[in-house]
């Protein structure tokens, strides 16, 4: 029976759900110190001066830095030369959140009371909290090296002013992609030992050999002798692949000090300090016809950055341009897009990364063409899809090669969930019912660039490589362990792989583990973003375990004096093909693997050993159809989201647990985005949604249940033929939702409404109507 | 998010926390659930320098009948109010409203007392307290006195148990087999409300107003219109008599009299159901 595609339960489950997971906040080595930060109460401002007199004589307090204290040291590393984050503020803090100091005490509560002591002296600058003020003339300029706000501008080739003169119609929208807090439940946590034989780094982190590549280069030491361990991570929504400055200051104190250094954050740091994703604006403009044929796009994208830009960051408005057309045939788009720095917390990759931001404007444009024409919405996608004969499909984006795809088909399997016909006459119904609630249907057929990458894709993000390590080791007894460099921080990898491998090896699922996140124990390798694990780690896994198996083969071969092409398992048992009677144990064969008596004539011991850098030659497309119903209070703008339908083809699923897990978990996010999270400044850019009481992050009981549904076309780039889910959900979900809101509302002459959808944003809107 | 430095002693009885509150002087605070004192303190919002513990007084844990009322000691959980098939005979209205508190780990460990003494506006349960016409029993050096619901809240985050004191229990009077409702609007489920309406009828009718004032807020103008039995319209239109309802990011004030408005016209539909 084979297993991937079998729902297998989570080989990760029983230790964290006993409370018996470890994190890097429970480890506890003998000595460890806790390190607390002040941070920044100002938006902008530059520091006078820094008192820390008291906070030194505080008894348990062991250090206590300032950027004085490490005048000497280069920026936090993997942000852009010359507007690079300090690893404490320098002279100047450009937003609230920002590190100034640190203290290390013996516990965490002195350190606390200690940083409580630190008296920072602030004279304000005027701030820019948003896109609108650092680009207004005369605006204050965060970096002086930059000359103005704008890190960057990609203009347009040609802004097709010709197509949309010539179109018989055309419309446009301007849309505000919100800002959110990644939020996920482990914070920022690090613990820092850096003793007579090397540095070791236990860190909450998604990529710990590409933070070990760069920590080593940062302090100039050798690798041999710099370990970095990420353990159980609780979640990382991409905010955990960027480099942040406790990395190097917990490292640094404990050298400096001779004992470990943790850094745990709080909440409420978190909500300031972790790093911010979305926070884009677009300007959007379709030219079509008027039967909703779509004839040119342009898209003009403004990013928000924060007041420190990172090559994430910068990397988001090109994935959104990337992907603007959607599943869409459009014969001309034009893009341009601009970077621009803010002080606020800076912005970087968030579940999904420059994709929800692209599939929403798109989708909401598809609805703008509906109504604008009065084709239904479901029949303008139809008619502007890319059909399944035209992969693989040339976009105007060089990044983006379609490679495979069936949108038509990923609808149609949507629609026989969604009783649109019935649910469009209710709506109607209510509508004519002052008393009902109106009923709004949304829909969302979506596109995404994941399993980052091919060759040079993450390079330009600052990592080594692009391909993931897979090692695939048998043990003496049979047993089996992989090792991976796509360290999980959630996913059930651990799961997935060994299904796989399971498959490859014929060894029993429970006798096969998956050792991660450990750089003195996995060889190399890159990590777990861009929804890369299965369809570039995974396929990994697949490639070592068939190279071990066929090693395996040809000493079963050589026990049963037969050839090694007649020889197939079952059971865990070697047999020529046709005599199950006569067999050898996997524990045979293993065993014997390292016994040079035993085997075949030229093969070495040690030989079902496998490692593999695993590399694909293009990005996967994962796809899907969403619908979404919602129900508005005409009282109250309440809305209530009724029913979600959800049809994904991530190609092969590997376990249909797991992948209904990634997307409710990305839908839940989606919803989020789309009705209750906003990070918020106010004018002299004070956050004003720092408590997890403003900044309203959804739970179980706020969300809709699930009508989930599978397309399945296979990835061509790799052989498991699996594209990718981890972000799917946070793509797909905000149109279907605004979408569904704006249709509930569309009678009344509205044609967009920004997110979150709040209840007070749409009682406006129906008071108005009135 | 880490709480300053502070002394931690456990009251056994009444008299002995009265004696503790003595001691220790204003720089102590009492500890009940710890769900609204713990929050404030992890912000260094408040910096006590001593926690006086006392939820290990059993006599303070309780729900009982006495005669016209039913009285529920202070240190009694949400939980247990929304569960006693006393409350929820006589005060069908506060068990209900004990059931709308955050979440089941916040109900389960929150006190009825320290809700009240919190004195929150956008808190349920002193929406209840007011609607039904409760009276607080609060206990110093000078023996025990009572103060109404209306009374005893003051201000924001202020209610009339004085230094030195403690609230030992809540007397409701009964409200058996009358018509109630409580309309509570908000954005997640486990939210404070945005608006509540907590609305009590019978003999003794209350309304009563959440997050629509600086204080939980007793709606007396249309309490009194009620007893006189107005129209709901009648009602309606002086709901938000001396309300001060604060802004925020989920709410103007124009939008909280809304909303004040439909949910106490929906709280008479459920009543009256
Ligand atoms: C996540 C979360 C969600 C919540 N959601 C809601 C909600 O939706 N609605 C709502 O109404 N509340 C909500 N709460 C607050 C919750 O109901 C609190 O439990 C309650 O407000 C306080 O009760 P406590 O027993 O925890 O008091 P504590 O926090 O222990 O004390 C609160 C204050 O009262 C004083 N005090 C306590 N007991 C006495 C006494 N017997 N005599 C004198 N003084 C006393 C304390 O000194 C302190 O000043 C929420 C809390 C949390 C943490």
């Amino acid at each position: 029976m084979s297993l991937v595609g079998a729902r297998v339960l989570r080989k990760e489950d029983p230790n964290l759900i006993t409370g018996n997971g470890q994190y890097v906040d429970d480890l506890q080595p003998a000595g460890c110190t806790s390190m607390v930060f002040v941070r920044s109460t100002e938006a902008h401002a530059k520091i006078r001066s820094i008192d820390t007199a008291e906070a030194l004589v505080l008894p348990g307090v062991l250090a206590v830095w300032t950027s004085a204290n490490i005048a000497q040291l280069a920026n936090c590393p993997g942000g852009l030369p010359g507007l690079d984050q300090p690893l404490l503020a320098k002279d100047v803090v450009r937003f609230v959140g920002e590190g100034v100091a640190v203290v290390v005490a013996t516990d965490r509560y002195i350190a606390a009371d200690a940083a409580e002591l630190i008296v920072v002296d602030y004279e304000p600058l005027p701030a820019v909290a948003s896109l609108s003020a650092a680009m207004a003339p005369g605006a204050v300029v965060l970096h002086e090296a930059l000359g103005g706000n704008t890190v960057h501008f990609q203009d347009f080739e040609n802004p097709l002013d010709d197509v949309f003169a010539a179109a018989p119609r055309t419309a446009s929208l301007h849309i505000v992609n919100n800002r959110c807090a990644p939020t996920p439940i482990e914070p920022n946590v690090c613990l820092a030992d850096w003793g007579r034989s090397g540095l070791t780094l236990w860190a909450a982190f998604q990529a710990p050999h590409h933070l070990r590549n760069t920590i080593a280069q940062y302090f100039g030491i050798p690798q041999d002798s710099t370990r970095v361990v990420a353990p159980d991570v609780g979640g990382g929504f991409g905010a955990k692949i960027n480099f942040v400055p406790e990395f190097f200051l917990t490292a640094l104190l404990s050298k400096e000090i001779g004992r470990p250094v943790k850094y745990t954050q709080t909440r409420s740091e978190c909500l300031v300090a972790m790093l911010h994703g979305r926070a884009q604006e677009h300007d959007a403009s379709v030219a079509f016809d008027n039967d909703g044929r779509i004839l040119a796009l342009k898209l003009s994208v403004t990013q928000d950055q924060g007041a420190y830009p990172n090559g994430t960051g910068m990397g988001l408005p090109v994935l959104t341009t990337a992907m603007a057309a959607g599943c869409y045939r459009i014969p001309a788009v034009a893009i341009s897009w601009r970077n621009v720095v803010t002080n606020t917390t800076p912005v970087a990759a968030y579940r999904g990364a420059g994709r929800p931001e692209a599939s929403y404007t798109i989708e909401r444009l598809i609805d703008l063409i509906a109504d604008e024409t009065g084709v239904d919405p479901v029949e303008v996608r139809r008619r502007n899809f890319i059909p399944v004969d035209a992969f693989p499909y040339a976009t105007h984006s060089p990044l983006a090669m379609y490679d495979s795809g069936n949108f038509a088909g990923a609808l149609d399997e949507l629609l026989k969930h969604v009783k649109y016909d019935e649910l469009k006459k209710e709506q109607e119904k209510r509508r004519q019912d002052p008393a009902a609630k109106l009923l709004g249907i949304g829909f969302a057929s979506w596109l995404e660039i994941a399993g980052f990458g091919p060759p040079g894709s993450l390079e330009a993000f600052g990592h080594l490589a692009s391909w993931e390590s897979a090692q695939v080791r048998i043990q003496p007894d049979g047993s089996a362990i992989i090792f991976t460099g796509a360290s999980p921080h959630g996913q059930g990898t651990v799961t997935t792989y060994a299904q796989i491998a399971a498959d490859e090896l014929g060894i029993d699922f429970d006798r096969i583990s998956v050792k991660h996140g450990d750089t003195a124990v996995v060889p190399q390798g890159i990590g777990t973003m861009g929804s890369r694990a299965v369809a570039v780690g995974g396929e990994g896994v697949k490639t070592a375990s068939g190279r071990v198996y066929e090693n395996a083969k040809r000493i079963a071969a050589h026990l049963l004096e037969a050839s090694a092409e007649d020889i197939v398992i079952e059971d865990e048992k070697f047999f020529v093909k046709g005599t199950p009677a006569r067999s050898v144990p996997w524990s045979e064969v293993a065993w014997k693997s390292f016994q040079p008596l035993e085997l075949p004539g030229g093969m070495e011991p040690g030989g079902l050993d496998s490692t593999v850098f695993q590399q694909v030659p293009n990005f996967s497309f994962p796809s899907g159809a969403y619908c979404c119903v919602v129900e508005i209070d005409r009282e109250t703008g309440g809305v209530n989201i009724v029913n979600m339908y959800l049809v994904d083809d991530c190609g092969t699923v590997i376990n249909p647990l797991l992948v209904e897990g990634q997307v409710h978990g990305g839908v839940a996010q989606g919803i989020a985005q789309a009705l209750f999270e906003h990070m918020l400044y106010d004018p002299s850019g004070v956050p004003r949604t720092s408590t997890l009481m403003d900044y309203l992050v959804p739970a179980a009981s706020d969300l809709p249940g699930y009508v989930t549904g599978r397309t399945n076309t296979p990835n061509p780039s790799n052989t498991l033929g699996a594209k990718g889910v981890g972000e799917s959900g946070s793509v797909g979900a905000p149109p279907a939702v605004v979408n569904a809101v704006v249709d509930a509302l569309s009678h009344l002459g509205v044609k967009h409404i920004d997110m979150p959808v709040t209840p007070i944003k749409v009682w406006n809107i129906l008071e108005g109507a009135k | 998010m880490i709480p300053a430095q502070f002394d931690y002693v456990e009251a056994t009885s009444v008299a002995d926390a009265i004696r503790l509150l003595a001691e220790h002087g204003d720089e102590a605070k009492l500890l009940a659930g710890g769900h609204s004192l713990i929050p404030l303190m992890k912000l260094r919002l408040v910096t006590p320098a001593t926690l006086i513990d006392v939820t290990h007084i059993k006599e303070l844990s309780y729900i009982k009948e006495d005669g016209n009322n039913i009285v529920i000691g202070a240190l009694t959980r949400h939980r247990d109010i929304e569960q006693s098939e006393l409350v929820k005979k006589h005060l069908p209205l506060v068990a209900h409203v004990a059931g709308e508190v955050g979440d089941p780990q916040v109900r389960n460990r929150g006190t009825l007392g320290g809700s009240l003494v919190h004195g929150d506006p956008a808190a349920d349960l002193p929406a209840a307290a007011l609607a039904t016409g409760a009276t607080m029993v609060i206990a110093g050096q000078n023996g025990e006195r009572r103060v109404s619901a209306q009374e005893f809240f003051i201000d924001f985050l202020e209610t009339d148990v004085q230094p030195g004191e403690i609230l030992t229990a809540i007397e409701f009077p009964k409200h058996t087999d009358a018509g109630w409702a409580y309309e509570k609007f908000v954005r997640r489920a486990m939210d404070y409300a945005i608006v509540g309406v907590a609305l009590q009828l019978g003999a003794k009718p209350g309304v009563a107003l959440v997050n629509m004032s600086n204080k939980p807020h007793l709606a007396q103008s249309a309490s009194q219109a009620i007893s006189k039995g107005a129209a709901i319209a009648d009602v309606l239109a002086v709901i938000n008599d001396n309300t001060n309802p604060p802004e925020d990011l989920n709410a103007t004030v124009e939008y909280r009299e809304h909303l004040a408005r439909v949910l106490t016209q929906r709280a008479f539909a459920t009543a009256s159901k």
